[in-house]
């Protein structure tokens, strides 16, 4: 039991020109063992044209009970925004 | 925090439709209960290919036989999904298989009965898959996100399954009298198991108003089998077929049919592990198991071997 191939997670770049996108995970021997179980495990229609493999355990994450205080700093940053300044409606191409 | 201010901002989410993530926060019960539901659906995904895997090498045409590959094919695919799903809330891959290989964890009871002619896997598309279906669609929402996504990836697999099921059936009844009688007769024997497919009666379902409340479950045992019952009564008549229900009959009040009781004899014994196919179904999964070990192992060495290799010419 403790033979247990690795967990990898898989990103999925749907179509040329967009970013690749998180679709599950998998267990593979290794890289390239995992590549090709993605292509069959979540390709089978065509769904994309490019797969990355990262092993779970080299995925670091921020943590969802810190949320809060974590994102804080941006929180009242409002002119950020483009429509925070107020400007005449005549000025055009703006 | 106190548990009770954690449960409530949980619950708070859950009513307002934000989605559950695996390091969220989640209570034990909660956990738990998608840990079954979640695991007794991937194993469902996976026992379920071996009655239509048993007609793969005797499909009547290439045609049928490509599609039939591919729906098997697709069974194992959602298996995955919800495996992955599934470990996602801390349960290893292993601790699973065990569970299914030991009988400690079930799977849908339909896949205990045998597929006797070709004309079953024109039956199981069409009600098993069916079933399957209204049962899936309200799960795309379900409250845990890797649940739901994993129920959108599934059924938009899933549509194709019943349609080339009902094409198998359609087929067999423009046919000879002996395709259509074969036609009728799996109809017959899939019918009751798949209005089963559904669960208890809501009376009889303790756990429903729990799950209701945590989003993992939007509609009862009954109201989604009152929907499959009126959806196929409606569908039966394009193939010229009946029902075996002599107490089917269209409610003009309730804008519903009525049907017949079901046999839940039947249904307790089946899922006590006394069906028609229980034994074999658990042997075939164990041996496939214990029959790849050395694959497992021969892989996971390889992987080493080169790993240390890439590492020593790293070094030099
Ligand atoms: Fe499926
Ligand atoms: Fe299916």
């Amino acid at each position: 039991m403790s033979n247990q191939w690795p967990l990898w997670e898989i990103f999925i770049r749907s179509k040329q020109g967009l970013d690749h996108k998180h679709a599950g995970s998998l267990h593979a021997a290794d890289a390239e063992m995992a590549i090709e179980n993605a292509r069959d495990v979540y390709t089978r229609r065509m769904e994309g044209v490019s797969i990355w493999v990262v092993e779970s355990k080299h995925i670091h994450a921020s943590n969802p009970d810190e949320a809060a205080s974590f994102y804080d700093p941006a929180n009242d940053k409002v002119y950020r925004h483009p429509t925070f300044y107020d400007l005449p409606d005549e000025l055009k191409h703006m | 925090m106190s548990v009770q201010d954690l449960e409530k901002i949980f619950q708070d989410k859950i009513d307002a439709d934000i989605r559950i993530e695996p390091k969220d926060w989640m209570p034990d019960a909660y956990r738990k209960t998608l840990v079954r539901q979640m695991s007794q659906h991937a194993h469902s995904e996976i026992v379920g290919m071996l009655p239509e895997a048993n007609w793969i090498t005797r499909a009547p045409t290439l045609r049928r036989k490509a599609t039939l590959i591919a729906k098997v094919q697709d069974e194992a695919g959602h298996g995955l999904y919800l495996y992955s799903a599934t470990e996602t809330l801390g349960t290893g891959r292993d601790e699973l298989l065990e569970q299914l290989h030991t009988g400690k964890a079930k799977y849908s009871s339909i896949f205990n009965y045998p597929t006797l002619t070709w004309a079953d896997m024109g039956a199981i598309g069409w009600l098993v898959d069916g079933a399957a279906i209204m049962n899936q669609v309200p799960l795309c929402r379900a409250s845990y996100g890797p649940y739901a996504r994993a129920m959108v990836r599934i059924c938009k697999e899933e549509s194709f399954h019943q349609r080339q099921g009902f094409e198998i059936l359609l087929t067999l009844s423009r046919g000879s009298e002996a395709q259509r009688r074969m036609c009728q007769d799996a109809i017959n024997r899939w019918w009751w198991p798949s209005v089963m497919m559904f669960g208890p009666n809501d009376d009889a379902s303790p756990n429903s108003a729990q799950s209701m409340q945590w989003k993992i479950k939007r509609f009862s045992n009954d109201e989604l089998r009152q929907k499959f019952v009126d959806v196929s009564a409606e569908q039966v008549k394009i193939l010229g077929m009946t029902l075996p229900d002599p107490d089917l009959v269209w409610n003009e009040d309730k804008q519903h049919y009525d049907f017949g009781a079901i046999d839940w004899d039947e249904f307790w014994n089946v899922i006590k592990g006394n069906g028609p196919c229980n034994k074999e179904r658990l042997e075939a999964r164990v041996k496939a198991h214990e029959d790849g070990a050395w694959v497992r192992e021969a892989a996971m060495a390889y992987a080493e071997k080169v790993s240390r290799n890439s590492v020593k010419k790293e070094i030099a």
